[in-house]
């Protein structure tokens, strides 16, 4: 409490810290960044997201200054970088295969970087045994890379990227190479250093977990374009598109015809079935094709009609995955369309109320689902 | 059992092909030399039973080993012979680090035709490739003219017979024992090193200084072996490019055993050359080992 929210990306004063300005990227007739502009504040954690492919590499390489954009410009703190090379720029990177150079101890990798500065030896010192505190790594100082384990290798990486202290540090799918446990400890260290240093991080990640987790703001891309960049809670929760919508989480898409209804639309997505209800911001035509975006666990399952609920439908329970704490059950409804709807585990198995095959009924509210164009 | 035979089976094949001939040379090398066949006595007379035996031990002697020293001649053609591989190693490195180089950072569907064209040359003989740099370096030869054509020199060099000849000789011959293992080590590296090493503040130059070169110190290593320890005795090149100014031992060792027919002194020649070889050898093997057990 207390604590001011974080939200340059609304204060029209804020300077973003990186600005890129219709910025073009072609290998060949191929397009891998197609005319994006888009602003990255200072102290942001900024996540890429995207299947492979999607560019979000590349962008990534231009900041760190391994490609160049074919259009456009640049601006980190005001400034054109594209002139300046990589060696120059206040610019480090977390590579995804770490990189760490196999010849040098763990405490020489971290010292790298501030070797080629020319610093004094006792600065160097200081400063790799303050990054080895950050990581706790004080015990591996004297070890090469191939007599560590792959999560201390991650931080040792990380420690050698920020060890020159960089305005801005770019990771490439930092946590890839660990498993599910050592990963989601390693994006609570990584946000808890990111805070602790107060460096601007860009994370590259094809998986929208931990893009959701450690980031304050989440861009999806696909095509070389940022669909949506937001909050990671207004992405979920208010996707600007079917695909942004599909690829956060689990997603029902029902599609139908739109038509005013109060202060919402009704939504006419089956011959002969009552419409549904959804309240929008978005304005559509009457008859317009629309998309109604629903998430899993926002739908109720129960074996009666339930009353308080305008949005209610019937269909039988073809499939479920059991997930421990959730179960979702696959409904298909009796006009042919595929529901998914998710329950909370809280009691055991054995006394769990549905199975397959079993009539249920399937309820939402008017604020439940999102209406989408496209 | 197949245990024993698995590892019987190389112990058996150094014993019949290195061992025994190396004692067969180590005793002729301690035997005085005769106008027989073969040319040196005492030989084993294994009919007259242990007496014959004695009286064969008795009679060899480190005479030959001690004429060595008497004479500089043998001294400074091992001398010589090192200092000749010491140079001809680092040139052939010069020449074959760029070339590694080169083959490592070529598009790949180059790389097996660059390495085609370094293995190439092995298919034919050996011999007829060093003849046919005499035919490339005699002040007639192809280069002489060649230069002459340009306008670079007036009048014909004269290469052949001169150490020069010698050493393009080695270079040229031993060219892809370097190349191959230099080629390994840096066709193995990461890229992703140099582009963090540049991240980091290093310039291209000082990133391969930093980062390639120590990456490809291994193959630098064995590379430079595999070139030292064959040319120490190399014998083909420097009697058909180096004529009689170059003095290597593996020309005396040819001379002794050929010209001279004495075989005992030829044999201590060779025995003193395995021993100078040894240490190149159990250091090369040391670095194998020791890159082997850095890879697991």
């Amino acid at each position: 409490m207390g604590q001011t929210v974080f939200e340059p990306w609304n204060d029209p004063e804020a300077k973003p810290l990186i600005q890129f300005r219709n910025v073009t990227k072609r290998f060949g007739d191929f397009i891998a960044i197609d005319n994006q502009t888009f602003d990255i504040y200072e102290r942001e954690f900024f996540a890429l997201l995207g299947p492979s492919g999607c560019g979000k590499t590349t962008m990534m390489r231009m900041l760190a200054g391994f490609e160049k954009p074919t259009e456009g410009t640049i601006l980190l703190g005001g400034k054109d970088i594209a002139p300046i090379p990589p060696n120059k720029r206040a610019v480090n990177m977390m590579f995804q295969s770490y990189a760490l150079f196999p010849h040098l101890s763990v405490w020489d990798n971290i010292a790298f970087g501030l070797k080629r500065d020319g610093k004094p030896k006792d600065q160097i010192a200081a400063r790799v045994d303050e990054m080895l505190k950050l990581t706790r790594l004080e015990k591996f100082a004297r070890r090469k890379p191939h007599q560590i384990s792959g999560g201390q290798r991650q931080r040792v990486a990380l420690a050698r990227s920020l060890a020159k202290a960089p305005k801005l540090l770019l990771l490439d799918e930092p946590l890839g190479a660990l498993d599910a446990k050592l990963r989601t400890a390693t994006q609570f260290e990584l946000m808890d250093i990111q805070e602790k240093t107060g460096t601007t991080f860009v994370i590259v990640t094809h998986d929208q977990e931990e893009a959701m987790t450690v980031a304050s703001r989440v861009a999806v891309m696909d095509n070389g374009r940022i669909i949506q960049a937001d909050t990671p809670a207004r992405i979920y929760e208010n996707p600007n598109s079917v695909y942004v919508a599909d690829f956060i989480g689990e997603v029902t898409i029902l599609t139908g015809k739109a038509q005013k209804s109060g202060t919402g639309y009704a939504i006419h997505y089956a011959e002969g079935a009552a419409p549904l209800h959804a309240e929008s911001e978005t304005v559509f035509d009457n008859g317009e094709t629309c998309h109604l975006a629903l998430r899993p666990e926002k739908v109720a399952i129960s074996a009666e009609r339930p009353e308080d609920r305008r949005n209610v439908v019937q269909g039988t329970i073809i499939d479920i995955a059991y997930l421990g704490n959730l179960s979702t059950y696959h409904v298909r409804l009796d006009t042919g369309q595929m529901v998914k709807a998710q329950m909370a585990n809280t009691r055991r198995l054995a006394l769990r109320g549905f199975t397959w095959e079993d009539r249920v009924w399937l309820s939402w509210t008017d604020t439940a689902a999102v209406l989408l164009k496209e | 059992m197949g245990r024993v035979l698995l590892v019987a089976l190389p112990f058996a094949w150094l014993l019949a092909l290195f061992l025994v001939p190396f004692l067969i040379v180590l005793k002729i090398s301690l035997s005085d030399t005769a106008l027989a066949i073969p040319p040196y006595t005492p030989t084993l007379e294994l009919s007259e039973g242990w007496a014959g035996i004695k009286a064969f031990l008795a009679a060899l002697d480190f005479e030959n080993f001690i004429f060595l020293t008497t004479d500089d001649l043998y001294w400074k053609a091992y001398l010589s012979s090192l200092r000749i591989a010491a140079l001809s190693t680092v040139l052939t490195l010069l020449v074959g680090y760029p070339i590694a180089y080169g083959m490592a950072n070529a598009p790949d569907h180059w790389r097996p035709t660059l390495m085609m064209l370094v293995i190439l040359p092995f298919w034919t003989s050996f011999l007829i490739r060093v003849y046919s740099w005499m035919g490339i370096l005699s002040s007639e030869g192809y280069l002489n003219q060649f230069l002459l054509w340009l306008g670079l020199i007036s009048t014909p060099l004269t290469i052949l017979n001169t150490p020069a000849a010698v050493y393009i000789g080695i270079v040229y011959t031993y060219l892809p024992f370097m190349i191959l293992p230099i080629y390994s080590s840096l066709e193995r590296m990461d890229g992703s090193l140099l582009e963090a090493a540049e991240d980091l503040g290093c310039s291209r130059l000082s990133a391969f200084w930093l980062v390639t070169v120590p990456l490809s110190k291994n193959g630098i290593i064995a590379g430079c072996f595999l070139v030292f320890i064959p040319v120490i005795g190399e014998f083909v090149i420097p009697s058909l490019l180096g004529g009689s100014g170059t003095l290597m031992i593996g020309k005396v060792l040819w001379e002794e055993f050929f010209n001279n027919r004495d075989w005992p002194v030829a044999s201590a020649v060779a025995v003193i050359l395995l021993l100078i070889l040894i240490v190149p050898i159990v250091l090369f093997q040391l670095n194998q080992q020791k890159q082997r057990e850095a890879e697991e």
